[in-house]
């Protein structure tokens, strides 16, 4: 919605939004909890209260929709294979914005040992039946993975009369944001053990207990350091992944970092007129960051349309050096200046981020505390770019 | 109450259904018992989905003659029965000399129980077949197909119910009396059949059924098979199956990448012996043996493209010591008139199934006159493919004419509403989200239902009237839901 807006008030009169569900908004419908648009607007709304400052702004314009309609394909040549009641047609696009968010990994992905017994969700998914359906997931619940969506169903769990035995993290700090760590877990004294997991899955039926044990550097279990946790309800947050099989059909090039399309300072993939933002970009922390990013892709995708964008003439790669998961974008093109958008691999405090063309220093940006799950923005002018750049950036 | 039947089976899995669905062409009074809650629930849904071709197998032997026998029915049976059926071929590769021999022998076996078109390949007409494939030597046997196991024991028990099979699903026989008629059979949900004939096709259960009867002879080992299933995404690794030579001892075909009818392919299976009947628990030992395999065998995978862990169970007749094969045991017992007994129908069974289901109707007409009736359909209603697989102008059309096929409800695998509908409403009906699961093969993407599961339990709800509690996974026990939040 926020690309739609924002194409729409670069002055393109012919924009379609395209969503597959019955409503706008996305996930935000389910996350009925508050902490969302301190930043964009200054104040704490709820996730559904979010989605319709961006609902009300689009149909003010008189914003053309498509609800109900999938789109289950694309080629390099911006046509749209979509389908709804309506009909399956097709869809030519002179520029296409990807905003398809992501999906949750699930027990299959990660492999977990065991039988398949029913009560294992995604925690999205527990939300979704608890939030909209009004339906109770189970009644005694571990959560594995502490991903924020994780830390936000303990909370509802224990809200809605569920006990919470904890929340295991494979990895030695928090895969969510520390402010979820203290308003979900702290504030109920819901345990999180952290260098710990899930390692079995016991129950014919309904699931009965998971084993659980600490974890050694290599991630594999301490013998003699498990034990069981009776449970009947499991819920996972063990990563999101960018939802790209759409973008991966059309031959986009996908950065195996992010699990995102490759695009430079303008957003754009490796297909002309094709943007991407979002969590189908890169899986971000905040709700906010997204609507940013996508309305920068709106402003680009206009910007296309009116031939201000061409393909650069030179591309300055930017790598992710010491200490940083991953960079976004992943090229510039050295004419405007860029937000890059980054995450690092390790907690640690008193650090400077720095981004260097060579030996030069061309921005930095001192935090007093790091953290994998806080995106980290950092602005680059464009003057400071030379002609052959290659720009790194790094923890120091 | 008593119900009271000319022939009842014991177990519907692929061979129980395929008997039900040959005794349905005649005039008599048949019913299948299954103590799940849906059929095909055990080993039929549970393996690598291959019709084989017969070159393993000991000529004269059972395995071999309705393996044989079974994969030439198959075509036509999955044609009437809407069932997909790729008949793709193996190659079956010696990758060091000692192996070259067997390779020649298999072909000799093949070749006397009947499997058409067997060859030997050269490296370069390997190459043709299968693009970068390792090795010294192939046998080539074009027979060798795949299906979809679950699909097709589905269809035969709708075909079978259609023609007036009656099914009683979730009843398990707790015990068998011999009566002056036949047998009389109570069940450990307190219902209790009549038959003149038995058969027992009860797979991983099917020695104790014996016992029942007073026949100690048989036992069963279960033989777990685990199996990781790999993302669509890389579908297009395989033209046809390929396999190591085998090597004495093995109680499996080894590990080995298997396409499946609906584009993603199988690592597996493993082969361990556990104890208990139900044992379908994965290991992370096997879990991570099955990925190492992957990587060496697909080089472009990634540690994301491995979507879903399953296992199956091998029901053996040899025990872990003496390891490999035992023959079918499948007898109309002289000492228990009216008892026909199945023991010990591990691989080759689902490509036997059509072959097992005209022999048992044969020893059954032994037993009781089997007049034939003129209302038998042998047809399926409905379509082999997905939506998805369509054309864009077949797409457009079905949506015309029907709008439910413009609702995609599952994402990955792009399964529409109407897809889940007919799931729903099939002639069987389900108990399970297992049962709309393997029909409509919605939930079983990369996102294994994350997205479309409160999709799918909207849609029982709005239009089906379930509640909270009414959703079980596979078994009685195993409920979704708690109840209501408030």
């Amino acid at each position: 919605m926020s690309a739609a807006v924002s194409a729409r008030q670069n002055g393109c009169d012919n924009v379609l939004l395209l969503e597959r569900d019955r409503i706008l908004g996305g996930i935000l419908n389910q996350c009925i909890h508050d902490g969302f648009g301190l930043h964009r607007f200054g104040e704490a709304l709820t996730g559904p209260e979010y989605a319709q400052r961006y609902i009300d702004e689009y149909e003010k314009m008189k914003g053309e929709v498509m609800l109900g309609t999938i789109v289950l394909n694309m080629d390099a040549e911006r046509n749209l294979f979509v389908s709804s009641r309506n009909g399956f047609t097709k869809i030519e696009a002179r520029a296409v914005i990807l905003a398809m968010g992501c999906r949750e990994r699930t027990a299959g992905a990660i492999s977990l040992p065991g039988t398949r017994p029913s009560g294992i969700y995604t925690a999205g998914a527990a939300q979704n039946f608890i939030n909209l359906q009004n339906i109770m997931v189970g009644k005694r619940v571990v959560i594995m993975g502490s991903g924020d969506i994780g830390l936000i169903m303990a909370r509802r769990m224990t809200l809605e009369g569920a006990r919470v035995e904890g929340v295991f993290e494979l990895l030695p700090y928090s895969s969510g944001l520390p402010r979820n760590i203290q308003q979900c877990l702290n504030d109920y004294d819901i345990p999180l053990h952290l260098a710990t997991s899930v390692i079995q899955i016991h129950g014919k039926e309904r699931l009965t207990g998971v084993t659980v044990a600490r974890m050694d550097g290599n991630f594999k279990p301490i013998q003699g350091s498990e034990w069981f946790v009776p449970c009947d309800t499991l819920l996972l947050s063990v990563g999101l992944i960018p939802e790209n099989e759409l973008s991966r059909n059309a031959s986009i090039a996908i950065e195996p970092r992010t699990s995102g399309a490759s695009v430079d300072d303008t957003l754009m993939t490796s297909i002309p007129g094709v943007f991407s933002c979002g969590n189908v970009l890169h899986v971000h922390d905040l709700a906010d960051w997204v609507s940013e990013e996508s309305a920068l892709a709106g402003q680009f995708a206009v910007q296309y349309l009116n031939g201000e964008i061409s393909p650069p003439q030179k591309s300055i790669p930017i790598l992710a050096g010491a200490g940083v998961r991953y960079v976004l974008p992943q090229s510039i093109s050295g004419q405007r200046d860029v937000t890059l958008s980054l995450r690092v691999a390790s907690p640690s405090r008193n650090r400077v981020v720095k981004v260097n063309d060579g030996e030069r220093l061309v921005a930095n940006k001192k935090m007093l505390r790091l953290h994998p799950a806080e995106m980290i923005h950092i602005k680059v002018k464009a003057e400071k770019i030379s002609e052959a750049g290659r720009l790194e950036v790094s923890v120091a | 109450m008593t119900n009271f039947y000319d022939v009842i089976v014991i177990g519907a899995g692929v061979v129980g259904n395929a008997i039900a669905r040959e005794l349905s062409r005649f005039d008599i009074k048949a019913a299948v018992l299954e103590q799940e809650l849906d059929v095909g629930g055990g080993t039929s849904s549970r393996n690598s989905g291959v019709v084989h071709s017969g070159i393993h197998y000991k000529p004269g032997t059972l395995r071999a003659k309705l393996d044989v026998q079974g994969n030439a029915m198959m075509g036509a049976l999955c044609s009437d029965l809407k069932v997909k059926i790729q008949y793709i071929g193996k190659l079956t590769v010696a990758q060091e000399e000692a192996d070259i021999k067997t390779l020649h022998s298999l072909k000799e076996q093949g070749e006397a129980n009947g499997v058409p078109g067997l060859s030997i390949l050269n490296r370069e007409q390997m190459e043709r077949l299968q693009p970068g494939i390792g090795g010294l030597m192939a046998l080539h046997s074009p027979s060798t197909g795949i299906i979809c196991p679950y699909g097709l024991t589905i269809a035969l028990a709708e075909n079978a119910y259609v023609n007036g099979i009656s099914y009683h699903l979730g009843q398990q026989v707790a015990a068998i009396n011999r009566t002056a008629e036949g047998f009389d059979i109570s069940t450990r949900q307190g219902e209790r059949f009549r038959s003149r004939v038995l058969i027992n096709s009860a797979g991983l259960y099917s020695d104790a059924i014996c016992r029942m009867l007073g026949i100690d002879e048989y036992r069963i080992y279960p033989c777990r098979g685990e199996y990781l299933i790999l993302d669509k995404r890389l579908s297009g690794s395989l033209s046809l199956l390929v396999y190591p030579a085998p090597h004495k001892g093995g109680a499996g075909l080894g590990i080995h990448l298997t396409n499946t009818v609906d584009g993603n392919i199988l690592i597996g299976p493993s082969n361990e012996y556990v104890g208990e009947a139900d044992d379908y628990a994965s290991t992370a030992e096997i879990m991570n043996l099955l990925k190492k395999e992957g990587h060496e065998l697909l080089p472009g995978i990634s540690a994301a493209d491995f979507i879903r862990n399953f296992s199956g169970l091998r029901a053996k007749q040899a025990p872990p010591s003496e390891g490999g094969f035992r023959d079918f045991v499948i007898e109309s017992r002289k000492d228990i008139p009216g008892f026909i007994n199945l023991v010990g129908i591990e691989s080759p069974g689902l490509t036997s199934a059509p072959a097992i289901g005209l022999m048992v109707r044969n020893l059954v007409e032994e037993l009781l006159p089997l007049p034939l009736k003129d209302s038998f359909i042998a047809e399926r209603e409905g379509r082999a493919g997905f939506f998805f697989e369509l054309s864009p102008e077949e797409k457009a059309d079905l949506v015309a004419q029907n709008p439910d096929y413009g609702e995609v409800v599952c994402r990955c695998e792009q399964i529409t509403r109407k897809e889940v509908l007919d799931a729903i409403q099939n002639p069987l009906g389900i108990r399970t989200i297992n049962g709309l699961k393997y029909r409509s093969r919605a939930m079983m993407g990369r996102c294994q239902g994350g997205f479309c599961l409160p999709r799918i339990v909207a849609i029982l709800e709005k239009e089906f009237g379930y509640r909270p509690e009414d959703y079980l996974l596979q078994h009685a026990s195993s409920k979704l839901f708690a109840g209501r939040v408030r």
